[in-house]
């Protein structure tokens, strides 16, 4: 199973979920929202890309309205919502000074290892595209954890959660051709849904505490003091 | 007939390392909205800085007058391992990559020594900050070398430039990972902005600049010739590892001119890329060179895991 | 069948109704209402799988079995109940000034939205859909968390959100991993069925399903509060308005592990280990211990009890983790009691905090001098959730008991001490705030008791006398889950 051997759908799907998991690492390094903000357009976009060639390969149709819907949540709707917000708060010349920032990039190095071992006792039963996908989605889960905890703006926490959803997204998409219609409406509905609560959300919080930074939130306690 | 052609190449790539320097020269110059100096001036300054005699340090020891030469001869040597226009000669195959990274530690030893030999403040910053980064990115360019070595299980440069050929147009993910970490570190490693600015002279800021500060005339010539051939030879490893096609499978003539026709046209887009880069790009804090080659070494690693994970036999 | 619809579709047209109308002085009492007739609609319903078992709508898009028309029918029940209470209490609170209309009227769309998310996660045939309705819970709930607008309450939404979410992903990838499995044994498009699931569980990959497993019990059991994925509960129920921290505890919890009960009888079914038991043994025991021990340190009177819930949910994962028909029978009755009494506790814990003004407990004393009836309300509770008999919570946890001692005897000491500290935590707290001398300013309000007096009624009859219709619902639905009858 070489990749040469590979038919040039497999080499692309492959690219594809390559490129998904770089997408996933520049946002872990970026300190400036805009960027954080457009790399996490670009994932979109990628997965707009693998769902139109998935559907066109499988012959798939329902691929397509996959495609569209993602191409208008992840590309265009989410990420103007979360600029507008930035620009609102004029927080977008802000540069984060991350912590450990080496240490949280190789932290995500070990944690795609950590996931390739996650699923290797199922190499066996399936093929190259569908184990692969499967690892760099659990990845893209995972680094945009690894995002939400290292970065302190409630923008990046955003990004952070929608970028796990495109990681399912795409594990959806490849290795089971698309999950049926109507549940896949009904993640798009609940991202959607998300989104918007997500922007009410921003208001309250910066009209409580006048800030997006989440570690100012600190006013619950395990253990009340 | 092989030596022959051989030793033309690299003779070639020592004469057109100074072109490629004003070319890039150039380009900046365009983008920036000013005039470009001729092509011929990197050729000119050479030629002066010879015809002058060095300026030695009385503090000077014999080190600091052998190392010019010993840091080009290097250069020259890496020249011979890399294909220039044709793979399959006999010199590169009597090399393969590792040393090729030993031939550019050994030059870089080499000036670290001189330009510590003085004993002049800036030459020890220099040295010291030099031998920093490269600590930092020799590891990653190690890695986005192997990950290629390893597709074409042979680190021979020439056999991998063969097997990437032959195999004919495949898509390999994890050759966009090490196409990034190897641009990153040839940034880093040629003393280009954002890393290093070459034509910097503000003390604080300078790596490069700083350890050969105290060279002049020929031993400078030297020194300037050998960066110009380090910027090529990284140029022509990346423009020929990632995208070989046009290179000479055979030696005639005809296959030989197509060949330096298409390395000059890869050259000129890997040159325009890099000026648009140094252009759009600030130069770093030195504290935070480390995150950048820190970030390259990813890349080399992810390169490497996708190599693993994503492209070999189960 | 039709049942499910007129009951899916009213809570939609709850939703609208409320969203889009006016303001009406009689909200609170149209809400009830609306809850009274489902729970109507759903014990039309129970009573049908009663007599013909197990339904399967037309599309197979809805499943009622014997497990989870028993849900349905609390979850109607408590909704019920609980939209009693929260009528007067949610009046009282924009007398208080803490709300506004508009809010009012957010607060009770959401309501049905809930209801109508806890409706489709019990009934519905496709567990993808059940992950929809799922994060359709905490999307409909989180606003409601945040309702009164301070900075805690936001800080408490926004955990619960974020928490909840990336939890709840993590269940998604576990059905995405389900799914792929399915879908290799052909019929791609009805893969994700439970009916389709459950016939061909044998021929699942069960390498694929242990690590779905593994996903799905983390993403459900950040839902269920279970240790060390809890954060969000406590804050949530202490910050949000009562009537929500009662249906979060009653309701939400217990469909969330009904989500990761539906998955664990698959995978046992299709691996034949008893990998996903363990999982769920191990992490019920260590919410288990780890909440009875936080209870001590606990201020407020609403954490207290969201730490009970913790332990509580822990004590229910770990006894449907050990299997076997007694334990799963202790597990359902719990479920039930739990239900019943926490959402009551719930009630009076609202009332109390009405009349104390605080929910800090050193400030409330003295409340059996200060209105009889919620004093003695939030007593009777509390020794019920300790599981002192004769309620109910103590039959179950002697259930659970017994069944421990009988398969791992070695983990009995353990249950026994969790149970003695969680006693003490509650005991220590609440025995000064209902004795004691009542301070200066506090004072009765009007009260609606009614349901914390029929839950406890209930969490009565059944610790004394399980009626026979129950308990035979019980039976089919032990034999459903584990496999044996009791």
């Amino acid at each position: 199973m070489n990749i040469e051997t590979q038919d040039f759908y497999t080499q692309a799907i492959l690219s594809m979920s390559a490129l998904v998991g770089l997408m996933s690492f520049l946002m872990l390094g970026q300190g400036r929202l805009p960027r954080l903000i457009l790399v996490f357009a670009m994932q979109g976009m990628l997965l707009t890309l693998t769902a139109i060639l998935a559907g066109y390969e499988l012959n798939s149709p329902h691929l397509y309205i996959s495609a569209l819907l993602t191409f208008a949540l992840k590309v265009v709707f989410i990420p103007s919502m979360l600029q507008k917000q930035v620009f609102a708060m004029n927080i977008h010349r802000d540069v984060e000074a991350l912590k450990n920032n080496t240490a949280v990039m190789l932290s995500g190095a070990s944690l795609m290892v950590f996931s390739y071992y996650v699923l290797q006792p199922i190499i066996h039963t399936s093929s190259m595209i569908m184990l692969n996908a499967l690892v760099v989605s659990l990845s893209v889960v995972l680094l945009g954890l690894l995002l939400m905890i290292s970065h302190r703006q409630a923008v990046a926490h955003v990004v952070g959660f929608m970028s796990i959803e495109n990681g399912l997204f795409f594990a959806a998409m490849v290795a089971t051709d698309g999950m049926p219609m109507v549940v896949e409406l009904g993640v798009a509905f609940d991202v959607l849904v998300a989104a918007v609560l997500f922007g009410i959300f921003f208001f309250h919080i910066r009209t409580s505490i006048d800030s997006l930074d989440v570690d100012m939130m600190n006013k619950l306690h395990e253990v009340e003091r | 007939m092989n030596w022959a052609i051989a030793i033309f190449q690299t003779v070639l790539f020592v004469a057109l390392a100074p072109l490629l320097a004003s070319f890039l020269k150039f380009c900046k110059c365009r983008l920036q909205n000013r005039r470009a100096p001729s092509f011929l001036q990197p050729y000119r300054d050479l030629l002066k800085l010879t015809r002058k005699q060095p300026v030695i340090s009385q503090d000077a020891s014999w080190l600091f007058c052998v190392a010019p030469y010993i840091i080009f001869t290097m250069m020259i040597l890496a020249a011979t391992v890399i294909p220039l226009i044709a793979v399959d000669m006999p010199t590169s195959e009597s090399a393969d990559v590792i040393v090729l990274v030993g031939f550019f530690a050994f030059a870089r030893f080499f000036l670290a020594l001189a330009g510590l030999d003085i004993g002049t403040a800036f030459g020890g910053m220099g040295s010291s900050r030099e031998m920093t980064i490269s600590s930092l990115a020799e590891p990653a360019m190690l890695m986005a070398v192997f990950t290629i070595t390893m597709t074409a299980s042979n680190t021979d440069l020439s056999g991998a430039i063969h097997h990437i050929l032959n195999e004919g147009a495949t898509l390999h993910p994890s050759f966009v990972f090490a196409l990034f970490a190897l641009i990153l570190v040839a940034v880093a490693e040629t003393g280009r902005i954002p890393v290093d600015n070459p034509t910097t002279h503000l003390e604080l800021t300078m790596i490069h600049e700083a350890m050969i500060l105290e060279y002049s005339g020929r031993h400078l010539a030297l020194i300037e010739w050998a960066s110009q051939l380090k910027l090529m030879l990284y140029g022509v490893l990346i423009a020929n590892l990632f995208f070989p096609w046009g290179i000479a499978q055979s030696f005639t003539i005809g296959a030989l001119s197509f060949a330096l026709v298409a390395l000059v046209l890869k050259l000129i887009v890997l040159s325009v890329f890099l000026a648009l880069a140094e252009t759009v790009v600030a130069k770093m804090r030195l504290f935070r060179v480390q995150e950048y080659l820190g970030f390259a070494y990813l890349l080399g690693l992810l390169g490497m895991l996708s190599h693993i994970i994503l492209e070999s036999t189960r | 069948m039709i049942a499910v619809y007129l009951l899916l579709a009213l809570s939609v047209l709850g939703i609208a109704f409320f969203a889009f109308t006016g303001h009406h002085k009689d909200i609170g009492k149209l809400n009830t209402r609306i809850n009274a007739v489902s729970l109507g609609i759903t014990i039309w319903l129970a009573t049908t799988v009663f007599q013909h078992g197990t339904i399967l709508s037309g599309g197979k898009a809805f499943l009622i079995d014997s497990f989870n028309v028993y849900l349905i029918v609390l979850t109607a029940f408590v909704g019920f109940t609980t939209s009693l209470f929260s009528a007067p209490y949610m009046a009282h609170e924009i007398e208080l000034g803490k709300l506004t209309e508009g809010r009012l009227k957010l607060y009770y769309s959401m309501y049905q939205g809930f209801m109508l998310a806890m409706y489709l996660v019990l009934t519905t045939n496709n567990m993808g859909i059940m992950w929809v309705a799922m994060e359709g819970a905490t999307l409909a709930t989180v606003l409601l968390v945040s309702l009164y607008r301070t900075p805690e309450s936001i800080e408490a939404a926004w955990k619960y959100f974020i928490l909840c979410g990336v939890g709840i992903a993590q269940a998604l990838f576990g059905t995405i991993l389900l799914y792929y499995a399915a879908s290799q044994i052909g019929d791609p498009e009805n893969a994700l069925l439970w009916t389709v699931l459950y016939e061909h569980a044998a021929q699942l990959n069960p390498k694929i399903l242990d690590i779905a497993f593994v996903f799905l019990l983390i993403g459900y059991g950040t839902k269920i509060g279970l240790v060390p994925l809890h954060n969000w509960l406590p804050d949530a129920h202490s910050e949000g308005p009562t009537p929500m921290s009662a249906v979060l505890s009653g309701l939400l919890l217990n469909d969330a592990l009904y989500a990761v009960v539906r998955n664990k009888m698959l995978v046992d079914g299709a691996t034949q280990s008893h990998i996903a038991g363990y999982l769920m043994m191990g992490f019920g025991l260590v919410s288990f211990l780890v909440a009875a021990l936080f209870l001590h340190r606990q201020k407020d009177i609403k954490r207290l009890f969201s730490y009970s819930s913790i332990e509580h949910m822990g004590l229910m994962t770990f006894a449907f983790g050990m299997g076997g028909s007694l334990a799963t029978f202790a597990a359902l009755l719990h479920m039930t009691v739990h239900s019943l009494v926490k959402s009551a506790i719930f009630v009076t814990v609202g009332h109390t905090a009405q009349i104390a003004g605080t929910q800090k407990m050193a400030k409330i004393r003295g409340l059996i001098k200060t209105q009889p009836k919620v004093g003695w309300g939030l007593l009777i509770g509390t020794v019920a959730i300790a599981g002192f008999p004769p309620f109910g919570v103590f039959t179950s946890e002697f259930l659970v008991l017994l069944a421990t001692m009988h398969n791992y005897p070695w983990l009995t000491p353990l249950l026994l001490l969790g149970i003695g500290i969680a006693f003490a935590g509650l005991f220590r707290h609440i025995q000064p705030i209902v004795y004691g001398e009542k301070p200066e300013g506090q004072s009765a309000i009007k009260a609606n008791l009614i349901p914390v007096m029929v839950h406890l009624g209930l969490a009565l009859w059944l610790g004394l006398a399980i009626p026979s219709f129950l308990s035979d619902w019980f039976s089919q639905a032990t034999l459903l889950i584990s496999g044996s009858a009791l």
